[in-house]
């Protein structure tokens, strides 16, 4: 790891002077930063410690909404009462994400700033071609071996898949994303390659993520998180979905529905064909399976990934029926 | 300071509180806590095994809560209390019931990953989620163990945490 110098930021004034800092980077929980630092992904020449800024770890939750500051740790979401309760998808995603440890740490500003884990993107020794890392050098993945890698929003430049699964279900139910003097959604914050795969965020130097912010919504309440993966637990995705469920008196009509994947595409991913075709009809396995097949549309896979187009219709269905069987 | 920011030159002078006692370092910004505590404070029970957030075995507690020691870097603690596996026993060598679970259950085979495993069981006892085999499972997943003694180390979790509630 090449040395940096460190700042500890007091306020967040000093931490956004600090952050436009040329070669400056933001210091949280430490689980991206620290481990890519190690990989030689990261070259900080300065790293500002954010993480005792005081007044930034907030959770507090109504039915209206849910307003989480940035540092507040993946853990304390997961377990909050109120984001149990009122917003179980939000919970679950962040429970199956990487282990009790990394949880502790991880905070929910530096969630949304996880990088992703393409084996290329991670190894600069012996693959310098990385359109992420080095603008314009060519993408090491395609043609490489591409099991992991997105089928959606992808580009000749970059087909590396979005790794997290908060960002799923904060992109399902419409949060933002607070920066302190602008908001934006979730969904647009995240930007996919195009030709510009180096640029993940919409985020610029000086700015620093204060909260999230989640709008309460009845399909909110009945959500679900849905992650399947090579292994039980401690995994990323290889397919997963955010659903949201709200159903008419009648308990069978769709009058509104949230579905967002994870693991299959470059970034958190709004399948709306799939909730358009939903929306007024009745709830049965038949239409539900059909409407999923939907969110693959201009689906590219790379040979070993094409499982990803069968796996991510079916993770869908799957969250969906379980949100109908528990009426 | 005016510019609310404290600064650091090449080499930072740091004061952790390990295990209810001070220690002093002088050492440069990026050292993790995995490196100050087994080259610099000679605390070697913390193990360093792929030293890139994947295996669990440097798990210390920061502030009561399990965390790992490669992915944290020494500065950012320093006014946090830190426990290591030599601070878990009591003062009169007593063993954490942690401990003696593992002991009596054979939870271990080369050891390697013990330190890890008894650090991430105590605040996995005790953030409540050892509720069940099932629950032990997933929240105790982020310590591996390559002998494969998983078995008996749900087992220890498990009779630790009936003893902590009875």
């Amino acid at each position: 790891m090449r040395d940096f110098s460190y700042l500890r930021a007091d306020n967040i004034e000093a931490a956004r002077n600090a952050a436009a800092l040329p070669g400056a980077m933001l210091l949280a929980g430490g689980t991206t930063l620290v481990d890519l630092a190690k990989c030689g992904v990261a070259e900080p020449a300065t790293v500002i410690d954010i993480s005792h800024i005081e007044g930034l770890a907030a959770i507090d939750v109504g039915a209206d909404r849910a307003i989480i500051g940035a540092l507040a740790k993946m853990s304390h979401v997961a377990d909050h009462a109120g984001v149990k309760s009122l917003f179980p998808a939000v919970s679950e995603a962040l429970w199956q994400a990487a282990s009790a440890q990394l949880r502790n740490m991880a905070t929910i500003g530096g969630n949304l700033m996880q990088r992703t884990r393409c084996p290329y993107f991670r190894d600069p020794q012996n693959f310098p071609a990385c359109n992420k890392r080095a603008p314009g050098s060519g993408c090491s993945a395609i043609g490489g071996v591409t099991r992991g890698h997105a089928v959606l929003g992808t580009s000749e430049a970059c087909i590396a898949t979005y790794p997290g699964d908060l960002a799923i279900a904060l992109v399902a139910f419409d949060a933002e994303v607070d920066l302190g003097g602008r908001k934006l959604k979730v969904e647009d914050f995240f930007l996919a390659p195009g030709a510009t795969a180096e640029r993940e965020h919409d985020i610029h130097p000086g700015e620093v993520i204060t909260a999230i912010e989640i709008p309460g919504s009845a399909a909110a309440r009945r959500s679900t998180y849905i992650k399947v993966r090579d292994r039980q637990s401690y995994e990323f995705a290889a397919a997963s979905a955010a659903v949201g469920l709200e159903l008419e008196g009648d308990g069978r009509t769709i009058r509104d529905i949230r579905v967002a994947l994870g693991g299959v595409a470059t970034r958190p991913w709004r399948a709306r064909a799939v909730e358009d075709a939903l929306k007024g009809k009745t709830l049965a396995e038949d239409t539900v399976r059909k409407a999923s097949e939907l969110a693959m549309q201009g689906a590219v896979d790379h040979g070993a990934n094409h499982y990803k187009i069968a796996l991510g219709p079916r993770v869908i269905a799957r969250a969906i029926l379980k949100l109908g069987a528990t009426a | 300071m005016n510019d609310q920011v404290t600064t650091s030159p090449t080499t930072l002078s740091l004061h952790l509180t390990i295990n209810g006692r001070d220690h002093a370092l002088e050492i440069e910004p990026r050292v993790t806590l995995l490196d100050a505590l087994r080259d610099r404070l000679h605390l070697t029970g913390t193990k360093k095994g792929c030293d890139q957030g994947q295996c669990g075995a440097c798990t210390v507690h920061v502030d009561g809560e399990r965390v790992l020691a490669c992915l944290t870097l020494a500065a950012q603690v320093e006014g946090r209390s830190i426990t290591t596996i030599e601070g878990l026993a009591d003062q009169d060598g007593t063993l954490n019931a942690v401990q003696a679970a593992f002991l009596e259950q054979d939870a271990f085979q080369c050891g390697y990953c013990t330190p890890g495993q008894i650090m991430s069981a105590v605040a996995c006892i005790r953030e409540g989620h050892a509720g069940s085999d099932e629950e032990i499972r997933e929240y105790m997943a982020g310590n591996l163990c390559r002998c494969g003694a998983y078995p008996h180390i749900v087992a220890a979790v498990r009779q630790a945490a009936q003893e902590l509630r009875s």
